[in-house]
């Protein structure tokens, strides 16, 4: 059976991996070759890199750097943070990156989903949103959650599968390094408005939590950032991942063997 | 020696990493020497059909590997969407695939419960013995990212079957030619044990 990914996301900038909370105040974390090579060991479903200020500062995606994470990952990455066009897709895919995450980029030119989806396939194609929660109700932002997007939630998830996306991701602005359990109603929400994958993002504080989004969702993409870097209250900088004993309750005993 | 075939599409530095660190030597194949070199033949791929068939035929290596295959009878493995073009044609695109394996690669069928693309990690089981999947458990996970499926014509072909929605051919064989479906680069010990598995077969 088709297993729930559970998926570590590491937000990369010039300096390294950091860490934010709401977006804001990033915590150096580490050196993100060494980062993936402990995932490496940790046998992690998937990764999510994210490059946070190529866009707002306006830089080209790190090439020489995703080659270098692509070369040493041992399980499949999503890259996102800074493609603008085609050509940087494809130049990415090169590399052997499975999959490329779009983000500020759909709001000016839509159209780039389904031209990356016909050049890469559909499952390839990701779009990461960026959720704020305000008066019960859920807000598109974009540059790192300073720009708030003039869209409605609920029509621009459906725009998107039929634009040929293969998975979507929602971080929750709200949740974003807070550990403080996920946003249930935007999980929610998201499910029911999507055929494709997706994957939740924002707010995991334990492994339970990931437990009660699995018994509920089954096989979706449950992702964490401080879950994966931090151990203790004080949130101590340690890479950490499910072992086997772990998953299996996480996945509630529904195999025996992972 | 293990070749990888350099066309501008999959993880090719992935694998060549993968058999640098089982100290299996491999290159990454980018010209007719290359080919000649190679004693086996890796054809890796991430991306649709059509893609995969243009990049290889704008390289001109489509001949080439055509010779490699069918005449010099050297072993090849298809993984993704390179074991999909060894199938006659695709759903996915207009393109000729290199026929080699009697079937059609297939979109899979939309049903209420399963979300498309099938992405993620799924387990195999076994239609038969085939030593590329020597030490490899049934219901051993690997991971999978794809929309389309190879529709197999003869069960024979068959080496593993997996299940999403109903069950596809999740990898098949016929004489030196193999193909597996989930990418063996990204699917941690398991996955270098069949990369292993062809270096030896």
């Amino acid at each position: 059976m088709l297993l729930p990914r559970i998926i570590p996301c590491l937000l990369l900038t010039k300096d390294g991996l950091v860490k934010t909370e709401n977006f804001k105040n990033p915590n150096y974390i580490g050196d993100p070759i060494n980062t993936v090579k402990i995932f490496n060991e940790k046998k992690a479903d998937e990764l999510i890199i994210l490059d946070i200020h190529a866009t707002t500062q306006n830089y080209e995606p790190n090439y020489k750097l995703i080659d270098k994470l692509a070369r040493e990952s041992k399980m499949p990455i999503c890259y996102g943070g800074g493609i603008k066009n085609l050509d940087q897709a494809k130049k990415i895919f090169s590399f052997g990156i499975e999959k490329i995450g779009l983000s500020s980029i759909i709001f000016s030119n839509l159209k780039i989903i389904s031209e990356i989806s016909n050049y890469a396939g559909s499952q390839s194609t990701v779009v990461v949103l960026d959720i704020f929660k305000e008066n019960n109700e859920y807000f598109i932002f974009i540059n790192n959650g300073k720009t708030k997007i003039d869209e409605n939630f609920d029509n621009f998830i459906v725009k998107l599968q039929d634009e040929g996306v293969g998975e979507i991701v929602v971080n929750s602005i709200n949740k974003d390094g807070s550990m403080s359990g996920f946003d249930f109603d935007l999980i929610n929400k998201i499910f029911y408005l999507t055929k494709i994958p997706i994957t939740v993002l924002g707010g995991a504080k334990d492994y339970s939590d990931i437990e009660n989004v699995v018994k509920k969702y089954g096989s979706i993409g449950i992702a964490a950032g401080s879950l994966f870097v931090y151990k203790g209250s004080r949130k101590a900088v340690l890479i950490n991942y499910p072992i086997k004993t772990d998953k299996i309750k996480i996945f509630n005993n529904l195999i025996k063997d992972v | 020696m293990i070749g990888i075939i350099d066309y501008g599409l999959g993880n090719i530095k992935a694998i060549s990493n993968i058999y640098d660190k089982l100290k299996i030597k491999n290159i990454l194949v980018k010209s007719e020497i290359d080919f000649e070199k190679a004693e086996r033949l890796i054809l890796p791929g991430v991306g649709s059909f059509d893609s995969a068939m243009n990049l290889l035929d704008k390289k001109n290596y489509i001949q080439t590997i055509v010779s490699m295959v069918l005449e010099k009878e050297k072993k090849i493995l298809g993984i993704c969407v390179g074991m999909q073009t060894f199938a006659k044609k695709s759903d996915e695109g207009s393109m000729e695939g290199f026929n080699w394996i009697d079937g059609e690669v297939k979109k899979f069928e939309k049903n209420n419960n399963d979300r498309l693309p099938h992405m993620g990690w799924n387990s195999i089981k076994k239609n038969k013995e085939n030593p590329l999947f020597k030490n490899i458990e049934n219901d051993e996970y690997f991971y999978f990212c794809h929309s389309y499926y190879f529709k197999c014509k003869r069960n024979e072909d068959i080496i593993t079957q997996t299940s999403f929605g109903s069950n596809f051919a999740s990898s098949i064989n016929n004489k030196n030619i193999y193909g597996i479906q989930f990418h063996p680069e990204k699917s941690h010990d398991s996955g270098s044990t069949i990369l292993k598995n062809f270096a030896i077969l």
